[in-house]
């Protein structure tokens, strides 16, 4: 039998906000822990939450973004469980009215554009962390509540997910969308974007849904799509052995590359949910919908465009460039400090790409050069300090951190000699060794002139300019 | 003096302090040797800050002669333990919090802070505010100082019985179904429950959210206008409260009350009513028409559900506000527990008292997958409902006048056992909660063993001015507020 | 009349993180029997088009600007903490594995 997966997610991420959802403490990732916290965010006795505005406006464009409807009046609501990195043990969050529903999603396949459905965006906030000691025998666990508090925006879809393929594509568009609206900075290796999803298998041809399974502790795109192959394949197995999918939460876990049960002694799941009498309701009319929609920066159709006009790129250079708002920051950002978009936007497109592609868990924003860097190097080339070759052996520099491309030229002494007097006495010396390759060019076949250029650029180290070289040999023979 | 001083109002510790004839430190210390004089028999501090006080009423005294002034400059007053007082202990009549010291000020008392007042210590009260008669605070009963062996009302009791004994001239209370009206009625002293928003909740430990106030409780409205004019105003750590300017409280007293239409609901008067009571507000909305005032009989037909609706929404809030009791970041904690879930589960039965887990479990309860509609959506459904009948009356009549209790206070230990019944005396106070209207309780007699009765007003929501006034015309006609306990007058001295 | 037995408390003591005796249990759900039959009453009301109430006050899109505000040190922080230990709270473990 064929099987099909059915995929669906859960996408949350933290908002870029300066504070907390319901609080002024700053949301900045990795401080010394429980130093971002105070008596509203630690739950402390008779404290109450005011909602950041930034952070609704945040939600408001996300979900604007992602062709929701807007309820107008949404509403918070109290998630009641009871866990050590939710201080309050409720966690506000949205369910009967959430701040948008219906929308959707368009996604890049193929076979063209694919509707996936999302079925609300909400707003609520996000837990502390709970540690487990270094100590393997430690009978404890220790809780910093630093991050209790961000504002962390749900993004649920609708399982409209056929493949692995389509669940990466997904993933990375989602990312893409939530980055180019600034709603999140997306720093996986933060946590501020995470994915969970929900997983079933069926019949091909089949219009019912199987039994689904949910997965949490999904921390890059690759492990998601590891997760996604192996999870497949343990239902399709175990349908196919006779037996049945248990509709079940499973935590992925990497060291054993599978999923497995989450055991766990709470058997009560009852969140009983109510409006949380402590936050108004929100009364959301058209114009506040339109000055979040004006607020909507620049999306990556409209850069693309705007990458064409302005810096003269090819239709397929520029969307290259903008599939990944990181990259199209950097680029510009390159190209303001030197004005030289192609020779810019192809040393990303090669070099940049490929250092990505070496590696699934990368991203952009960890690229180790910096956008002046790249800026400087090609000016380089561009004002004949180095030749492309050098080029190639300042970058390798910077990349193992030697420092900007000027200093590695300098202290690697990779200045292109540009001096005729210099390279005069070799250019002397390579003709006279080679009376075969002169006869050639004294007859007219040219293109034998570049070996003998090569020559001089060995015994040079490759340092000298090789244009003057060309001129100073062709100008000795013609003499 | 000690007599004397254990009488005064706010207004009158105003005058002498402004005349010079006492000083704030003078004063304190009186208040400090009435509570030692007096205490062991009431019962209704949980902590007395002598220290502190002191070192509070010498600011006061040194800003006055700077020439600073204020209706609080240097005013001793006690304070419920529900209300967080930065780095001193606020435990909310609760063996969970027993050694929990805020890092923070509540509005209310940031507020009376700022304004001068001296903090004398904290008031006992049923624990987390659950209950009727301040027996369920987790470290003693209260006792009412009009007879020793019956309750103060509840759940602000220590406060209620604080200002009848002259263990200080004003109290803050809070009220969710009644806590600071009806101890108010049973000790025989002024208590006002502000419209909700009036008064910020910020620091006010949450029983019930979208029906707790804090209030003044006071032996005279004059204080009590004075008192709610410090405490109210926007405060923006509060989503909930309300931006609306903060009036002149005592600009009104005194002006006459011709022609004011005070409703009084028929659903009032039926039984269970303790006759004596009904006898003495009927006398009371009597002198009200004397004074100028037109009765109207109205109806709030929904008044029969309002203990309903009442005890499912504020146990359901409850059951949410107090899970974060559970050992982890605050508060008690149970020893020798090896996994976290065990902790909970020990710590939150160890240090919760039986009220207290009774309502937890009724509000779980009322929430739990598959009754959400039947109890708490319907009951928030019947809130609407109640909230009309007000809008209603509202249209016919400026006040409404009810009993604020259907008895006097009731002996210690007689409705322990039956939580229901006890729920059941909230009947007149809990209506203005659920619809957020100001409510003020004030004496307005004794029956034949001179238990003080209460007379209970309502307003339409911010015309707190109005109900002041209205009180404040009763008040001065009958002069009931000069009644005191014995206690009051023979226990002061030295 | 009873509405409540002994099991359905178990049930709701355990996600209200309480736990009770038998006798207490017994006790428990008699009481609450009780108050669940006498608020059974709100079913004589007909509330088909009423809308529910759960603030008192009708306030709507109450907001603050995304501005920080200063954090309690951690001393402070702890100050309360029944256990702590390198700057965080310290409690029983949280997984039990198996
Ligand atoms: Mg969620
Ligand atoms: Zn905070």
């Amino acid at each position: 039998m064929n099987w099909e997966t059915v995929i669906g997610f859960e996408v949350h991420c933290e908002l870029m906000t300066a504070s907390k959802v319901w609080c002024g403490c700053s949301t900045a990732f990795g401080q010394a822990p429980n130093t971002q916290v105070c008596p509203i965010c630690l739950g402390m006795p008779g404290v109450l939450p005011v909602l950041n505005r930034r952070a609704m406006e945040l939600s408001m464009r996300a979900a604007l973004a992602l062709n929701c409807a807007i309820t107008r009046d949404a509403q918070f609501e109290r998630k009641n469980y009871y866990y050590p990195d939710l201080p309050k043990n409720y966690q506000i969050s949205q369910l009967r009215k959430n701040l948008g529903v219906d929308g959707w999603f368009e996604l890049p396949t193929d076979d063209g554009a694919k509707r996936i459905g999302i079925h609300n965006v909400h707003l609520e906030e996000d837990a502390g962390k709970n540690i487990h000691p270094d100590d393997p025998g430690a009978d404890y666990s220790l809780v910093d509540l630093n991050r209790a508090g961000t504002p962390l925006l749900e993004i649920v879809t609708e399982p409209d997910l056929r493949s692995a393929a389509e669940a990466e594509t997904l993933m990375k568009a989602m990312k893409n969308l939530l980055e180019y609206t600034e709603v999140s900075d997306c720093n996986m290796h933060e946590g501020r974007l995470r994915f969970e999803l929900n997983i079933s298998v069926r019949p091909e041809g089949s219009q019912t849904l199987g039994t689904k399974v949910e997965v949490k502790n999904l921390n890059s795109i690759r492990v998601a799509l590891k997760c996604i192959e192996v999870e497949q394949h343990r239902q399709i197995a175990e349908l196919e052995a006779g037996g049945r999918v248990v509709q079940e939460t499973r935590l992925w876990d990497e060291t054993t590359g599978r999923t497995r049960s989450m055991r766990t002694k709470e058997v009560a799941h009852d969140y009983r949910y109510f409006p949380d009498p402590d936050l108004v309701q929100m009364e959301i009319d058209d114009a506040w919908i339109d000055r979040v929609r004006a607020e909507n920066p620049e999306l990556p159709e409209a850069r693309r465009n705007r990458f064409i006009t302005n810096f003269g790129l090819s239709e397929y250079d520029a969307g290259v460039l903008t599939a990944q708002k990181a990259m199209a920051d950097y680029y510009e950002c390159a190209v303001a400090a030197h004005q030289n978009p192609k020779a810019v936007g192809n040393w990303i497109m090669t070099e940049a790409l490929r250092w990505l592609g070496e590696d699934a868990d990368r991203e952009f924003e960890d690229y180790p050069i910096p956008a002046q860097g790249l800026a400087e190097l090609v000016k380089l080339i561009d004002d004949g300090t180095i030749s492309g070759k050098i080029a190639k052996e300042v970058y390798k520099g910077m990349m193992a951190g030697e420092g900007a491309p000027g200093e590695i030229v300098k202290a690697r002494g990779l200045v292109q000699i540009t001096d005729a007097s210099t390279i005069d006495p070799i250019v002397t010396e390579v003709i006279a060794n080679n009376p075969d390759a002169v006869a050639k060019i004294k007859a007219g076949k040219e293109r034998a002139v570049g070996a003998l250029v090569g020559q001089v650029m060995k015994a040079t180290r490759g340092k000298a300019n090789p244009k003057l070289v060309n001129e100073l040999i062709l100008e000795k023979i013609k003499d | 003096m000690d007599n004397e001083c254990s009488s005064l109002t706010i207004a009158q510790i105003a005058r002498k302090l402004n005349q010079g004839e006492a000083s704030s430190r003078d004063l304190t210390e009186r208040y400090l040797d009435r509570i030692g004089a007096v205490d062991a028999k009431v019962r209704a501090f949980l902590r007395v800050t002598p220290e502190s006080a002191l070192a509070q009423a010498d600011t006061a005294d040194s800003a006055r002669r700077e020439g600073r002034e204020g209706p609080l400059l240097g005013v001793p007053l006690g304070l419920k333990d529900i209300l967080c007082t930065q780095g001193e202990l606020t435990t909310c009549g609760s063996k969970m919090l027993g050694d929990y010291r805020p890092p923070y000020d509540a509005t209310a008392v940031a507020k009376l802070r700022a304004a001068g007042a001296v903090f004398l210590g904290k008031l006992n009260m049923d624990e987390f505010a659950m209950g009727s008669s301040c027996e369920h605070s987790a470290y003693h009963p209260t006792a009412n100082p009009w007879d020793l062996g019956r309750i103060p009302g509840g759940s602000s009791g220590g406060s209620a019985a604080a200002v009848a004994v002259g263990e200080c001239p004003a109290a803050l209370g809070t009220d969710t179904g009644g806590s600071i009206r009806q101890p108010a009625a049973h000790c025989g002293v002024v208590g006002l429950k502000p419209t909700y928003g009036r008064v910020s909740r910020y620091g006010l430990v949450a029983f019930a959210s979208s029906l707790d106030q804090i209030g003044p409780m006071t032996r005279t409205i004059e204080d009590a206008a004075i008192l709610l004019g410090v405490l109210a105003g926007h405060d923006p750590l509060d989503s909930t409260s309300a931006p609306v300017e903060t009036p002149d409280f005592t600009a009104s007293l005194g002006r006459e009350i011709k022609g004011l239409r005070v409703g009084l609901p028929k659903e009032t008067f039926v039984e269970g009513l303790d006759p004596e009571v009904e006898q003495a507000v009927r006398r009371a909305v009597e002198a009200l028409a004397g004074l100028g005032a037109e009765i109207i009989e109205i109806s709030l037909p929904h008044t029969e559900y309002a203990v309903a609706v009442y005890y499912i929404c504020c146990t359901a809030e409850a059951s949410s506000n107090l899970a974060r009791y559970d050992g982890a970041q605050y508060g008690y904690r149970a020893t020798g527990t090896d996994n976290i879930i065990d902790m909970y589960t020990r710590t939150r039965s160890e240090g919760f008292g039986e009220e207290v887990k009774r309502r937890i479990m009724l509000g779980t309860y009322v929430l739990s997958a598959g009754f959400y509609d039947a109890y708490y959506n319907k009951a928030l459904k019947a809130r609407t409902l109640i909230k009309r009948d007000f809008e209603r009356a509202f249209d016919r009549v400026d006040l409404i006048a009810t009993p604020t209790s259907p008895t006097v206070a009731f002996k210690q230990g007689e409705k322990l056992d039956d939580p229901l019944k006890m729920y059941l005396s909230d009947i007149f106070t809990i209506p203005a909660n659920l619809a957020g209207l100001p409510g003020l309780s004030l004496p307005c007699g004794f029956n034949g063993e001179g238990l003080p009765i209460g007379l209970q007003l309502m307003a339409p929501a911010f015309e707190e001015a109005r109900l002041l006034q209205a009180a404040h015309a009763y008040e001065q006609s009958q002069g009931w507020w000069k009644e005191r306990p014995e206690i009051a007058e023979t226990g002061g001295t030295r | 009349m009873n509405q409540f037995t002994r099991e359905q408390v178990r049930h709701v003591a355990l996600l209200s993180r309480l736990e009770f005796t038998d006798e207490q249990a017994d006790a428990f759900a008699d009481q609450l029997g009780r108050i669940l039959e006498y608020v059974d009453k709100l079913n004589e009301l007909d509330t088909e088009d009423v809308e529910p109430t759960s603030h008192a006050l009708a306030l709507t899109n109450v907001m603050r600007e995304d501005k920080n505000r200063p954090s309690l040190s951690n001393a402070e922080t702890l100050a309360n903490a029944p256990q702590a230990e390198a700057g965080c709270f310290r409690v029983p473990p949280i997984i039990q594995e198996q």
